[in-house]
């Protein structure tokens, strides 16, 4: 159960790190003009293609003592940033970016361009019209981007196990106490973790489409004029 | 509060590309006074753009837009003010309020600096102007499109702007509608003392609310003044379209009769000749005429003894009711479109086939320029 309460505690934390990140993010590739902005859409997507092993590799090199950021860490805080919970919840933004941005920039972008004028022809500035127009209009992209952060981060293996290892309490999430327990031949354990993980998956999932019914997005995002 | 009214001047040139390496090229100078301007012309004659330019969504890269003495934009100078700084009110074709707010937070949303009590009493007073109070608890979704309008326009107007632009706000809505909206805008404005830019294709609104109108094409003004002299004299073929021209017709000059302020014209494709205003145009030349089908009277003899000058031999090719219209295409040397009444119809017994003659007036001949 340790490790269900873990799962669940980086998932909510990364959620709310993705979504604060995410918004201005999104906001920003909505509305800029600059040519090279595919470049960083790239980058954002990148976590959809790549093994989480590599993702994992990569940041467990930044992370690490002799890392960039590991040093940096180290210098601050005197402790690595590898293998610590804090460490898990920076890779799992990483790892679950996309599924929080995706959705909130194609919900920024379905807000009707001609409000955003008429706000701006009444006096409001962007950060008023981003936060009384767009952002309420955007309400069910921004729990769709939620959703997906979440359960994509609850459910995640690979970069955990990478940056994270298996230390309990702090790094032993559910999916690596799964395969902990299939390890050590222990499938009734297993079979519980699993069973729990799918049925938290499946309530947030169910919850959410029976409260809202446009909430998922095709993917990739659809730019349709 | 009455004041004596300010003036917004306009010189934009602007242009965007469009399509297939072409490019669609604003070039305007004009000023507009207090009251209702129309702005006239057919879609794409660049209105929409114009407004979008004065308002500050667009920047052209050569403008200078004054409003009285406040400088909009100078491209000279280096100045150009935001939309939010240019307090000017904009409405669109669709009300464009916003969902999920109801009435009154739309009509209130330019007042965000006013103290509450001030915001309330300035809302109402113009929900109440626009006969739509009694929906400030709605939202947008629950209120008909008339409905929409008047609370854009309630919106729009809350801010106190200092100029008005309408980008045809009464589109969609059915004509008893649109002149008591017309009305209300009227009485508003005649304490206000506005400028008013008022942007539509339709030729029942501009008789509606014509004080002046410019007329746009490609772009261009192509001629402005009170709405009777720029709709009846339409220069362009395609403003001529708008402002319900049906026939179009090119003939050779032929005779240039200056004392009479006449000339006379071959129809192009045939022989019939045409007795035409005088007009810049030397003999040999080509020129296109605009005839409207409501100015050519039809009749089943040869008539005699009229000051119409123009009298055309032809057969009614078919005959096509169009509920209080019926609309004849007579075969005369050229194809002719002609309206009639009902009771004219049955009277004459007009029917595929039937000889007529076509009785044009010198002065019902427009000439267009090419």
């Amino acid at each position: 159960m340790e490790a269900l309460w873990l799962s669940v505690r980086l998932a909510a934390s990364a959620t709310i790190v993705l979504l604060l990140i995410g918004m201005p993010l999104a906001y920003w590739l909505v509305q800029t003009k600059w040519r090279g902005k595919f470049l960083l859409e790239s980058v954002v997507a990148l976590p959809l293609v790549l093994p989480p092993t590599v993702l994992g590799f990569f940041l467990l090199v930044a992370m690490g003592a002799n890392g960039p950021i590991g040093k940096l860490w180290v210098a601050l805080f005197g402790h690595t940033l590898a293998f610590t919970f804090f460490g898990l919840v920076v890779a799992s933004v990483l790892y679950s970016l996309p599924f929080a941005v995706q959705p909130l920039v194609a919900a920024f972008e379905s807000v009707d361009g001609r409000l955003l004028d008429a706000a701006a022809v009444l006096g409001a500035g962007r950060w008023r019209t981003f936060r009384e127009i767009i952002l309420p209009l955007s309400v069910p992209g921004v729990i769709t981007a939620a959703v997906l952060s979440f359960t994509h981060t609850l459910g995640e293996f690979g970069v955990v196990l990478m940056v994270g290892g298996n230390i309990p309490g702090i790094t032993r999430t559910v999916s690596i106490d799964i395969y902990d327990h299939v390890q050590s031949l222990e499938y009734g354990a297993a079979n519980r973790m699993a069973v729990a993980l799918l049925l938290i998956s499946f309530a947030v999932l169910s919850t959410i489409y029976a409260v809202n019914r446009r909430v998922w997005i095709p993917w990739p995002v659809n730019r349709g004029d | 509060m009455q004041n004596a009214g300010v003036t917004l001047y306009t010189r934009v040139r602007f242009k965007r590309p469009l399509r297939h390496h072409a490019s669609f090229e604003l070039d305007v100078d004009f000023q507009v006074g207090p009251g209702i301007t129309i702005l006239f012309g057919a879609s794409g004659a660049g209105k929409s753009t114009l407004l979008d330019c004065i308002a500050g969504l667009l920047k052209p890269r050569d403008a200078r837009i004054t409003l009285g003495q406040r400088t909009l934009q100078d491209s000279a100078a280096g100045i150009f003010l935001s939309p939010q700084e240019r307090n000017i009110a904009y409405l669109f074709q669709a009300p464009a309020l916003f969902p999920h707010m109801t009435v009154e937070q739309n009509a209130g949303y330019g007042l965000a600096g006013a103290a509450e009590p001030e915001r309330k009493a300035a809302v109402f007073y113009l929900l109440e102007l626009f006969r739509v109070a009694h929906l400030a608890r709605r939202k947008p979704g629950e209120i008909s499109g008339g409905e929409a309008q008047r609370v854009a326009l309630a919106r729009a107007l809350a801010p106190s702007p200092r100029a008005l632009l309408l980008d045809e706000p009464l589109k969609g809505l059915d004509a008893e509608l649109k002149s008591s909206v017309v009305d209300d805008l009227r009485a508003w404005n005649r304490v206000n003392r506005l400028p008013i830019l008022y942007v539509t294709h339709q030729r029942d609104e501009v008789d509606a609310l014509g004080e002046r109108v410019i007329a746009l094409d490609h772009g261009q003004v192509v001629s402005e003044g009170v709405p009777h002299s720029v709709l009846n004299a339409p220069r362009t073929k395609r403003l001529a379209r708008v402002a319900g021209f049906e026939n179009y017709l090119t003939a050779a000059v032929q005779e240039l009769c200056e004392a009479d302020g006449i000339m006379r014209a071959r129809l192009t494709g045939s022989g019939a000749e045409l007795e035409l205003p005088l007009g810049f145009a030397a003999v040999g030349d080509r020129v296109t005429v605009a005839i409207r089908a409501g100015d050519i009277l039809l009749a089943i003899e040869r008539p005699t003894g009229l000051s119409a000058r123009n009298i055309l031999e032809g057969t009614i090719d078919s005959v096509e009711v169009r509920g209080s219209t019926v609309v004849c295409r007579v075969n005369a040397s050229a194809m002719f479109l002609v309206h009639v009444t009902p009771g004219a119809l049955r009277a004459l017994e007009i029917a595929a086939g039937k000889r007529v003659w076509l009785v044009i007036k010198t002065h019902s001949c427009q000439l267009l320029e090419e």
